[in-house]
C-alpha cells in the first residue's frame, strides 16, 4: 500500500470494507430471502461508497440507483408478490454438494484476488495521482465516462447493448412460450 | 454553449478575493448549515400538515383546526398525542424490519436535501459559504439514486406487517414507484442536456442565463410533476394507501410515533419534489433579472433574498400537491399503470430525441443560449402540447381518473380473462 493516504481515508476504507464482507456474508447465510435481499443491499451500498473514494462518483451512484433502487425492489417485489421462502421450500434448495461446490469456486476467486493483488500493476494503467480530478475539471462526472465509452470503446459498448437486447427478447419469448405452450 | 462552458472560470474570476472556507471554519460551517437545514425542515413539515388540514378546510369550505392555539399548536398537540400513545406490535410480525421500515421511508427524503443549492453564497469574513451542504458531482444523480430508497421504507413495512392489506399496499407501491421513476429519470434528460453538466448549480446557472427550464422544456416538466406526485403516493396516485380499498394499506398495522413517522416521511418528500421542481423547472434559488448573485460581489442581503426566492418556490408547489390531493379523485390501478408505461415512458423517450435534434438544428445555425433558443425550445414545447392535450388526447390515450374504461379495453380484458380460465382454471386454496 501506498503511506501517503491519510487515516479517515484508511479508516473509512476498512469501515467499509468490513461492512460490504459481513453484509456478503450474512446475504449468503440467511434463509428468509427478504432478509438476504436487504443485506445483499447494504453490500451494494458499501460498494458504491468503496467506488466514491476512488473517485468514480459515477458509478458508485450508478451502482445505488441501478442495483438497490431498481433491481432489488423488482427482486423484493416477486419474492412477496409469490410469498418465496417458506421453510419446507428452502430445506431441499441447498445439499451439501452444491454448498461444497460453492465454497470451492469462491475460495478459488478469493486466491485469484490475492494473486493479482500482489503482481505489479501494467504501465498503461498506472495514471498520474491527480489525473482524476483533471479529468474532473475538464469533463465534469459524466464525461469521464462518457467519453472514454463513446470514443475509444463504441465498438465494444454497442455490443453489449446489443447481447442486453438479446437477453430481453429471449426472457420475453421465453416468458410467453410457457405461458403458450403449457396445456 | 460556449458561454455555458466559461461560466466556472467567470465564477472564479470575478471574485478572486473570495475563495470558499476552508479548513476548520469548513466544518464549523457544514455543521452549522446541516443544522440549521432539519431545524427549519422539520419545523416546517410539522407546520405543513397544519397547512394540508386548513387548506382542505378552506377548499371543502370549512374551518379546519381552530381549538389548540386557534389552530397553530394543532401540530405540537399531534405529536405530543402520538408519543403517549401506545406502540403495538401485531402477532407474527418481523419485529427488527417492523421498526426499520418507518426509518427507511425517512431517511431518504431528507438525505437529499444536503446536495440541494438554497441560496447565493454568502460572504464571510473567513470566505465565501456556499448554500449548500454538499456540491457533490454527481448533484442530480445522487437525488435519483437516493429517492429510488424510498420505496423501501413502504415495501417493507407492508411485509412486515404479516396483514394482507399492508403486503397489497407494499406491493403497489413497489410496482408503482418503480413504474414512475423511468419516467421520472428519462423526463429529466433533457435538462441534463440543456446544462452540460449533472450538478444542481450547474443547471441553475444555466436557467440564469438559458431562461427557465419551465419554458424550455415544459413537457419534461409535467411529465416529471405526475412522476412526483407517483413517487411521493400523493393522490391521484394515493393506491398504496387507497382507504376505501386496503383499510390503510403498508401502514395499517402502525400506531404511535410510528404510524406518524410515515405521514412525516410523506410530507418531507413532498417538500424535497418541490424543491426539486424549483431547482430544475423554475431556476432554484437564482434572483431573476441580476447576475450579481450568480457572479459576485456576494452580499448577504443578496443571499437572503435567494432563500427567500428559493423558499417561495417550495411552498406554492407544496400548496399545488395539496390542492390538487383535495380536487382530484383516485386512479385506478389499471389507469395508473398505462399511464407511466404507455404514455409518459414513450413520451419522455421521444421528447429526448425531439429536444436531442433541436439543440443540434440549434448549435448547427449558431443560436447561442439566450432569447432566441428559449423562444424556439418555448414555441416547440408548445406545439408539442397542443398536438398532445388537443388533438391526441381526448380520453384517447389516457383516460381520467374518472373516466369508463374504453369499450375495446374491457372486451380485451374480456377476452383474455377467458383464455387465462381456459388455461389455467382457478383452483382454490381451500377445495385442495
Amino acid at each position: 500500500m501506498e503511506p501517503h493516504y491519510s487515516l479517515v481515508y484508511v479508516f473509512l476504507f476498512y469501515l467499509f470494507g468490513v461492512i460490504a464482507l459481513a453484509s456478503a456474508l450474512t446475504f449468503v447465510t440467511r434463509k428468509s430471502p427478504v432478509a438476504a435481499a436487504l443485506w445483499l443491499v447494504n453490500t451494494m451500498f458499501s460498494l458504491a461508497a468503496l467506488y466514491v473514494m476512488l473517485d468514480a462518483q459515477f458509478v458508485g451512484v450508478m451502482q445505488v440507483l441501478v442495483y438497490a433502487g431498481a433491481i432489488m425492489v423488482v427482486f423484493l417485489f416477486v419474492v412477496m408478490l409469490l410469498n418465496l421462502g417458506h421453510p419446507s421450500e428452502l430445506a431441499a434448495a441447498r445439499g451439501t454438494g452444491w454448498k461444497l461446490a460453492a465454497g470451492l469456486i469462491g475460495l478459488g476467486l478469493l486466491s485469484e484476488i490475492m494473486v493479482i493483488a500482489r503482481t505489479k500493476l501494467p504501465e498503461q494503467l498506472i495514471v498520474p495521482r491527480d489525473f482524476n480530478e483533471q479529468q474532473l475539471q475538464k469533463l465534469n462526472v459524466v464525461g469521464m465516462i462518457a467519453e472514454p465509452l463513446f470514443k475509444d470503446y463504441l465498438l465494444a459498448f454497442e455490443l453489449t447493448s446489443v447481447l442486453l437486447l438479446v437477453a430481453i427478447t429471449g426472457a420475453v419469448v421465453l416468458g410467453r412460450g410457457r405461458a403458450a405452450g403449457a396445456r | 454553449m460556449s458561454v455555458l462552458h466559461g461560466f466556472p472560470a467567470l465564477l472564479q474570476a470575478a471574485d478572486p478575493n473570495m475563495p470558499p472556507v476552508s479548513g476548520m471554519w469548513f466544518y464549523i460551517f457544514t455543521i452549522a448549515k446541516i443544522m440549521i437545514i432539519f431545524g427549519i425542515y422539520m419545523v416546517g413539515v410539522a407546520m405543513l400538515t397544519l397547512a394540508e388540514r386548513k387548506i382542505s378546510a378552506w377548499i371543502q369550505d370549512r374551518h379546519g383546526p381552530n381549538r389548540v392555539g386557534k389552530g397553530w399548536l394543532q401540530p405540537a398537540a399531534d405529536g405530543l398525542k402520538n408519543l403517549m400513545k401506545e406502540e403495538t406490535m401485531p402477532a407474527g410480525a418481523n419485529k427488527p424490519l417492523f421498526v426499520l421500515a418507518p426509518i427507511l421511508s425517512f431517511i431518504p427524503a431528507l438525505t437529499t436535501w444536503c446536495v440541494i443549492p438554497f441560496g447565493a453564497p454568502w460572504p464571510t469574513r473567513w470566505g465565501r459559504i456556499d448554500m449548500v451542504v454538499a456540491d457533490l458531482p454527481v448533484g442530480y444523480l445522487f437525488i435519483l439514486a437516493i429517492s429510488s430508497l424510498g420505496v423501501y421504507g413502504i415495501v417493507l413495512a407492508g411485509w412486515s406487517s404479516n396483514n394482507k392489506y399492508a403486503l397489497l399496499g407494499g406491493l403497489r407501491s413497489s410496482a408503482q414507484m418503480i413504474s414512475y421513476e423511468i419516467s421520472m429519470g428519462l423526463s429529466t434528460i433533457p435538462i441534463l442536456l440543456l446544462a452540460g453538466n449533472v450538478s444542481l448549480n450547474s443547471i441553475i446557472n444555466q436557467q440564469a442565463w438559458g431562461g427557465w427550464n419551465v419554458v424550455n422544456l415544459t413537457v419534461a416538466f409535467f411529465i416529471f410533476m405526475v412522476s412526483a406526485f407517483a413517487e411521493t403516493n400523493r393522490l391521484p396516485f394515493d393506491l398504496p394507501e387507497a382507504e376505501s380499498e386496503l383499510v390503510a394499506g403498508y401502514h395499517t398495522e402502525y400506531s404511535a410515533m410510528k404510524f406518524s413517522l410515515f405521514f412525516i416521511a410523506e410530507y418531507a418528500n413532498m417538500v424535497t419534489a418541490s424543491a426539486l421542481m424549483a431547482t430544475l423547472f423554475f431556476g432554484g434559488w437564482d434572483v431573476p433579472f441580476t447576475a450579481r448573485d450568480n457572479i459576485g460581489p456576494y452580499s448577504k442581503w443578496l443571499s437572503l433574498l435567494s432563500i427567500g426566492i428559493f423558499l417561495a418556490k417550495i411552498l406554492f408547489f407544496v400548496f399545488v400537491f395539496m390542492w390538487i390531493r383535495w380536487t382530484l379523485p383516485r386512479f385506478r390501478y389499471d389507469q395508473l399503470m398505462s399511464l407511466g408505461w404507455k404514455f409518459m415512458l414513450p413520451l419522455a423517450l421521444v421528447y429526448i430525441v425531439l429536444i436531442a435534434a433541436v439543440m443540434l438544428g440549434l448549435s448547427a445555425a449558431g443560436i447561442p443560449e439566450g432569447l432566441w433558443q428559449t423562444a424556439i425550445l418555448g414555441s416547440i414545447n408548445l406545439g408539442v402540447i397542443i398536438l398532445l392535450f388537443a388533438i391526441l388526447d381526448r380520453g384517447r390515450i389516457i383516460s381520467p381518473a374518472y373516466g369508463r374504461m374504453h369499450p375495446r379495453e374491457i372486451e380485451r380484458l374480456r377476452l383474455l380473462d377467458r383464455q387465462l380460465e381456459k388455461r389455467h382454471p382457478i383452483v382454490t386454496e381451500a377445495g385442495k
